[in-house]
C-alpha cells in the first residue's frame, strides 16, 4: 500500500489507451483539462476532443449530440458542476434519452481540500442515482478506476464515474477482477460487514486490520458499483454477519449508506452504522484534515464496527 | 422555386397544419400556437430540403432535425407520419398512456425523432454535437434546429451560440422562430432578446432574415446556409404565433391550450 496515486490520474491514463483503441472515443472538458487529466487525450488527440469553455451545460448536452451520432463521449468537469451546474442536461438530454454519454467527474467529495465546500461535491451520489438507466462507479483506486473507465466504455448507456482530486493507495492487484454491478470482496469476516465505495475502501481494510486484533473479524466489500446496486452481496452479508458499516466520502443522506440502508430493509433488517459527511458541506483545508474532522477515517469505521457489534441480538 | 413545387409545399404545409389541430383537439391538451408558427419552416425542411429515408430513421448520412422547442411536437410528429414514419393514424393517440407521441418528442419511443427535447435551451448543443460528428467522419449531413424565441432567453443558448461558431460548424443551420410570443406574454415585455440578429451576427454566425411563412423564402435561405462555410447560419423567421387559424393568430392565451371540438371544426374550416 506504498504507492498512492490520484483515481484522476488513472483516468488519464485510460483515456489515452482507449483513444488508442477505440477510434469512438470523444473526450470533453470546461476547462478543467488539467485537473481532470484529459490534458493528455487532448494532445495525442485534437481533433477528438473539445474544449467547451467553462460551461458546463453546453458540454454535456454537446455530448449527447455526439452519442446520437455512434460516438463515445467522455465529459469530464469537477463532480459538483457536472452533477450540480449542469444536471437537467445530464437529466433530459443524457439520462431521458438513455444516451451513451460518459460523465468522469473528478474532485469528488472533501478531498478536493483548499478550494472549500463550494468546489466539494457531497451530493453527486445522491442525485445520480436517483435518475433512472444510469450506471454509478465510484473506484477505490488506481486499477479499478483503469477497468471502471474501461467497462464505462462498453456499456451501451449513460455512466457516471465518481473520480478523486487526491492520492490513494492501491488496494487492488494486478489481477483483480471488475465486474459491473458485482462488489468485491476483500476479507472475510462472520462478525460485521464493511461495505466501503471510493477512497473509503482503503481505510475500511485498514479498520478490518485494527478489528481484528480486537476479535472482531470484519468481512469487506469493495461496492464500486453504487447502481445498479449489487443487492445480493448485501442481503448475503447481512443474513451472515449481522451487522453492516457502510463507509463513503459522500453525504451520508442519498449515497452509499442510504441504498444500503434500502436494501437492508426491505430484504433483511440488521444494525447498521453509515459513516459518511454528516448533513453539512465541506470547507477548506488539506484533504487528510478533512478527512479527520469529518469522521472519514478507519478510526471512525472502527468505532462504528464497535457500535453496531454490539447492538447484534 | 418552381411555382407548383412552391404550391405543393403550401398544400403539404395545410395538410400539416390541419393535423396538429385534430391531434389537438382529440388529446384535449397540447401546444397549438408555436406548433403553427413553424409549420412552415418544419413543412420546407421535411418536404423539400432534408436528405432523409423514412424507411431507415437512422441512415448515417441523413441530416438531422432537432426540435429544441420541444412543446411543438405536434408539428414535428405530423411531418413524420406524412413522411411516413409511422402510421398517421397513430397521430390520434399524442399524449394518451402508452403512445408513442409523447407530449414532448421522445427519441427512444418514436423513430424519426433525432432527440428528446422538452427542457428548452438545450437543442442547439445537441445539434452542435452531432454536428461535430459528422467533422470528425467526414459526413457532409446537414444538421437544422429549431428554437423559440422565448427559449433564447436560456443561458445554455448563448454557450451553445459561441460553440457553434467557435468550432466553425457550417454544417449546423438554426431557425429562430420569431413569433414575439412565450406563455407569459411578449418576449418584448417578459424578458426581451432583441436584438436577435444582430446577436448572433456579433457571436459571428451568418444571419438571415426571412418571412416564415414563405416557404420559397425558408428554402432559399436554407441553400444559402449551405453554400456558406467557416460558420453556422441562424435563419431569423418572422413568423405569426397560431398562424393560419384566425382566432389564434397573435393569441398569447394559444401557446398552451388546445381547441375544443366547435373551435376545431373552424380551424379545419378554415385551413381547408
Ligand atoms: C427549461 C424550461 N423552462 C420552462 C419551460 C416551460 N415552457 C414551455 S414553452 C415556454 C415558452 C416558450 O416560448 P417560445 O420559445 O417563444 O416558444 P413558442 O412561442 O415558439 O411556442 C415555456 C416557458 C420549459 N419547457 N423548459
Ligand atoms: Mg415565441
Amino acid at each position: 500500500m506504498s504507492q498512492k496515486i490520484a483515481t484522476r490520474e488513472a483516468y488519464g491514463q485510460t483515456l489515452l489507451a482507449l483513444g488508442q483503441e477505440n477510434p469512438n472515443v470523444v473526450v470533453l472538458d470546461a476547462d478543467l483539462s488539467k485537473s481532470t487529466k484529459t490534458y493528455d487525450f487532448s494532445q495525442r488527440y485534437p481533433e477528438r476532443f473539445f474544449n467547451m469553455g467553462v460551461a458546463e451545460a453546453n458540454m454535456v448536452a454537446t455530448a449527447a449530440g455526439l452519442a446520437t451520432a455512434g460516438k463515445i463521449p467522455f465529459c469530464s468537469t469537477f463532480a459538483v458542476f457536472a452533477t450540480g451546474r449542469a444536471y437537467d442536461q445530464v437529466r433530459n438530454s443524457v439520462a431521458y434519452p438513455h444516451l451513451n454519454v460518459k460523465i468522469a467527474a473528478t474532485h469528488a467529495g472533501v478531498t478536493v481540500g483548499e478550494d472549500g465546500g463550494s468546489h466539494q461535491s457531497i451530493e453527486d451520489i445522491a442525485i445520480m442515482r436517483a435518475l433512472p438507466g444510469f450506471t454509478i462507479f465510484v473506484p477505490a483506486d488506481a486499477r479499478e478506476t483503469e477497468a471502471a473507465i474501461r467497462a464505462a466504455a462498453a456499456i451501451v448507456g449513460p455512466v457516471y464515474i465518481r473520480l478523486g482530486r487526491s492520492g490513494v493507495p492501491v488496494i487492488h492487484d494486478q489481477n483483480f477482477k471488475f465486474t459491473p454491478g458485482k462488489a468485491i470482496q476483500l476479507q472475510t469476516g462472520d462478525d460485521v460487514t464493511i461495505i466501503a465505495t471510493g477512497i473509503m475502501v482503503a481505510a475500511a481494510l485498514e479498520a478490518a486490520g485494527v478489528l481484528s486484533k480486537a476479535g472482531i473479524k470484519a468481512r469487506v466489500l469493495d461496492m464500486h458499483t453504487i447502481k445498479p446496486l449489487d443487492v445480493v452481496a448485501i442481503v448475503a452479508a447481512a443474513r451472515e454477519t449481522g451487522a453492516v458499516v457502510t463507509a463513503e466520502e459522500h453525504s451520508i443522506i442519498g449515497g452509499l449508506g442510504s441504498a444500503v440502508a434500502e436494501v437492508l430493509g426491505e430484504h433483511q433488517p440488521v444494525p447498521l452504522q453509515r459513516v459518511g459527511v454528516p448533513d453539512l458541506f465541506g470547507e477548506s483545508g488539506k484533504p487528510a484534515e478533512l478527512l479527520e474532522h469529518f469522521g472519514l477515517t478507519a478510526n471512525a469505521i472502527t468505532s462504528a464496527v464497535q457500535a453496531v457489534v454490539a447492538r447484534k441480538q | 422555386m418552381h411555382s407548383d413545387k412552391l404550391q405543393q409545399l403550401q398544400t403539404q404545409a395545410k395538410v400539416i397544419r390541419r393535423h396538429i389541430i385534430s391531434m389537438l383537439g382529440a388529446s384535449g391538451s397540447g401546444h397549438p400556437g408555436g406548433s403553427l408558427s413553424a409549420a412552415d419552416i418544419v413543412t420546407a425542411l421535411y418536404f423539400e430540403v432534408m436528405k432523409i429515408n423514412p424507411n431507415e430513421p437512422k441512415w448515417s448520412e441523413r441530416d438531422r432535425f432537432v426540435l429544441s422547442k420541444g412543446h411543438a411536437a405536434p408539428v414535428l410528429y405530423a411531418a413524420l407520419a406524412e413522411k411516413g414514419y409511422f402510421d398517421v393514424a397513430w397521430l390520434m393517440t399524442l399524449r394518451k398512456l402508452g403512445s408513442k407521441l409523447q407530449g414532448h418528442p421522445d427519441m427512444q419511443k418514436l423513430p424519426g425523432v433525432e432527440m428528446s427535447t422538452g427542457s428548452l435551451g438545450q437543442g442547439l448543443s445537441v445539434a452542435n454535437g452531432m454536428a461535430l460528428a459528422g467533422k470528425i467522419d467526414h459526413k457532409d449531413y446537414q444538421v437544422y434546429v429549431l428554437l423559440g424565441d422565448g427559449e433564447i432567453q436560456e443561458g445554455q443558448v448563448w454557450e451553445a451560440t459561441m460553440a457553434a461558431a467557435h468550432y466553425k460548424l457550417d454544417n449546423v443551420t438554426a431557425f429562430l422562430d420569431h413569433n414575439g410570443l412565450q406563455i407569459d406574454g411578449c418576449t418584448k415585455e417578459v424578458m426581451s432578446p432583441e436584438p436577435v440578429a444582430e446577436k448572433w451576427r456579433a457571436f459571428g454566425w451568418q444571419v438571415l432574415e426571412i418571412d416564415g411563412h414563405d416557404l420559397a423564402q425558408i428554402v432559399q435561405a436554407v441553400d444559402q446556409a449551405k453554400q456558406t462555410s467557416g460558420k453556422p447560419t441562424m435563419i431569423v423567421a418572422k413568423t405569426v404565433k397560431g398562424q393560419g387559424v384566425s382566432y389564434m393568430q397573435g393569441q398569447v392565451g394559444w401557446h398552451g391550450k388546445a381547441p375544443d371540438a366547435e373551435q376545431v371544426e373552424q380551424a379545419l374550416r378554415e385551413l381547408a
